[in-house]
């Protein structure tokens, strides 16, 4: 079973949940966790482990060998991204550019193009006794997240049974790198805030999941701050929300210290509680 | 023309309220740019009131003519998405998988497919109640190119600022590192960090950190929640220093963020005195 943690809104704390919720569950059962928001993975900041397994991630783009080219161009013309570009006497690539396709190197008449591997980040696979955590960092400058995400999301399904309970800490928004994270997920827990940002994100979140066909659920955090709209907004929808974390500066007081909460406060760990009951309920139904 | 882009890294760490913040003190000299496009909040605080939207095209999809398929699979052999199954004895382009790089369509032998353009969002230019123009965008879901829709946002907050001879340009960038947060940096004179004392406030600064040096664009910072934890505040406020990183200002934790949020109104408005004078002196020391 793979559980994405996700939001609309940055900030709402969905490393918190992931770090806390992990770490209770992992008290009684395996569990994994990993870490999908590439650009700016912050779980490992609360979590220690130890190292089991540290690897390079590439992804593949074209490398000219000006051998045997006839500077046809062929590959600039297929080339949706603009990442090719024929110059008078030479073919320029501009890795960051490339999705990479293959098209202008399975294309070119002269096999001129060949894909070479490009470093785009690395992952790190930690293990502390029933907890696997597993964390992609993207390297700066390096501008699409999705590839690293699909590799670290595979990397965890060739290492770990189906039958593990898996928890992706996903990256923030309703773009690409969201449903790249959530796509394969069993279950969406959606974390937001009762605040004006918090709802509107919300809404483009659920949107998101109501368009990938996901079922979901919500958490709200900082409960307390703002107002209830999104309380009424989850009631009129008929969404469940799964637990309430309440607003404590404790809690932020904690938090920026890169401590967990689920066994100094009371409070987060009932709430805790009751979203591994509603992950079992899902395992049960699925 | 000033473009001055306002950056956390890390999310809800303030960034908008204090940009929103910014653009009412700014007035009818600026052109605001909501260009956190994946989540755009900045108009629940500037409250548009008349707004023109246009449909922005970017990208294309691959789309089969059914009538013209053969069957031969080349396209779904090629595909590196794996974007094309056969779903009911068909080939069929999974629109959320497709990459848009049209190499299906370069290979089909009869033609049969078509690289469609993709409306990928619409972006706003409104009166909102500062006095000035704001120009923000809203993605469809899932769609792909938010670094375009991002560009489009911003050249659209320039050309305008331009044509009506205002001095700055102010841009509330998205988190992370990846393509929206390249283009709201590219071309920008000045960037605003926002952000807090924590872990992974810290963490996170530092990253988008460096990319802000490869672009070779002046910094500085303002503090949010400074009072939260005092060890990381020292921590930043080294690295801050070291990286020659001005310090705006220091900013307590209060909930008078968010009472101003549910009122639709910014800390400014809401809290002239406090923390609006505080985000005053901010905005005086980078206009």
């Amino acid at each position: 079973m793979k559980v994405a943690i996700a939001s609309g809104k940055g900030g709402t704390g969905k490393t918190t949940i992931s770090t806390n919720l992990v770490k209770m569950l992992a008290e009684k059962q395996k569990v994994i966790l990993a870490d999908l928001d590439v650009e700016e993975p912050n779980s490992g900041l609360f979590l220690d482990g130890e190292l089991y397994h540290s690897e390079d991630k590439y992804r593949m783009v074209p490398d000219w060998d000006k051998t045997n080219c006839i500077l046809c161009g062929n590959c600039q013309k297929v080339c949706n991204f603009n990442a090719v570009m024929k110059l008078v006497d030479q073919i320029m690539v501009f890795p960051e550019l490339c999705h990479g396709c293959y098209a202008c190197s399975e294309l070119c008449p002269t096999n001129s193009l060949p894909m070479v591997p490009r470093k785009m980040g690395v992952l790190n696979h930690y293990k502390m006794a029933n907890l696997d955590f597993i964390d992609s960092k993207l390297i700066i400058g390096e501008e699409q997240a999705v590839p690293l995400i699909s590799q670290t999301i595979e990397y965890v399904d060739d290492f770990f049974g189906a039958n593990t309970l898996k928890i992706f800490d996903s990256p923030p928004g309703t773009s690409c790198p969201v449903i790249e994270a959530t796509k394969d997920a069993d279950l969406i827990l959606l974390v937001t805030e009762p605040t004006p940002f918090g709802l509107h994100d919300l809404t483009l979140a659920v949107d998101t999941m109501i368009e990938m066909k996901k079922p979901f659920g919500v958490i709200i955090n900082r409960f307390g701050i703002g107002d209830n709209n999104v309380e009424k907004y989850c009631e009129e929808n008929n969404i469940p929300v799964i637990a309430k974390i309440p607003n404590d500066r404790k809690i932020a007081e904690l938090y920026s210290a890169g401590k967990l909460l689920y066994s100094t406060i009371p409070g987060v760990r009932m709430e805790l509680e009751k979203i591994a009951e509603f992950i079992t309920d899902q395992q049960e139904v699925k | 023309m000033k473009e001055i882009v306002v950056i956390s890294g890390k999310g809800g760490t303030g960034k908008t309220s204090v940009t929103a913040s910014l653009a009412m003190l700014g007035l009818d000299n600026m052109i605001v740019a909501d260009c956190d496009v994946d989540a755009a909040d900045m108009h629940l605080l500037m409250q548009p009131k008349q707004s023109e939207t246009s449909d922005f095209f970017s990208g294309v999809l691959a789309v089969i003519d059914q009538d013209k398929c053969i069957q031969c699979g080349k396209c779904a052999e090629i595909c590196r998405w794996q974007a094309i199954p056969v779903i009911d004895s068909k080939y069929e382009v999974q629109a959320l998988d497709c990459e848009g790089c049209g190499y299906c369509a370069l290979v089909c032998p009869v033609q049969a497919i078509k690289m469609e353009s993709q409306n990928v969002g619409d972006w706003i230019i409104s009166d909102v109640k500062s006095s000035t123009k704001m120009v923000h965008a809203k993605l469809h879901i899932g769609a792909e190119n938010s670094g375009k829709l991002v560009a489009k946002v911003k050249n659209e907050a320039k050309a305008l600022a331009k044509s009506k001879g205002l001095d700055y340009v102010l841009v509330d960038g998205s988190p992370g590192i990846g393509c929206p947060v390249v283009s709201s940096l590219s071309g920008a004179d000045l960037v605003v960090l926002v952000t807090e004392p924590s872990v992974s406030g810290i963490h996170d600064l530092k990253r988008v950190y460096q990319l802000v040096k490869k672009f070779s664009i002046p910094a500085n910072c303002i503090i949010n929640k400074a009072d939260i934890n005092e060890n990381k505040s020292k921590e930043l406020k080294q690295f801050l220093a070291k990286e020659k990183i001005e310090l705006l200002a220091e900013i307590p934790y209060d909930d008078n963020f968010t009472k101003a949020m549910t009122m639709g109104q910014t800390i400014v408005e809401y809290d002239p005195d406090g923390i609006g004078s505080i985000i005053k002196m901010c905005w005086n020391k980078i206009k």
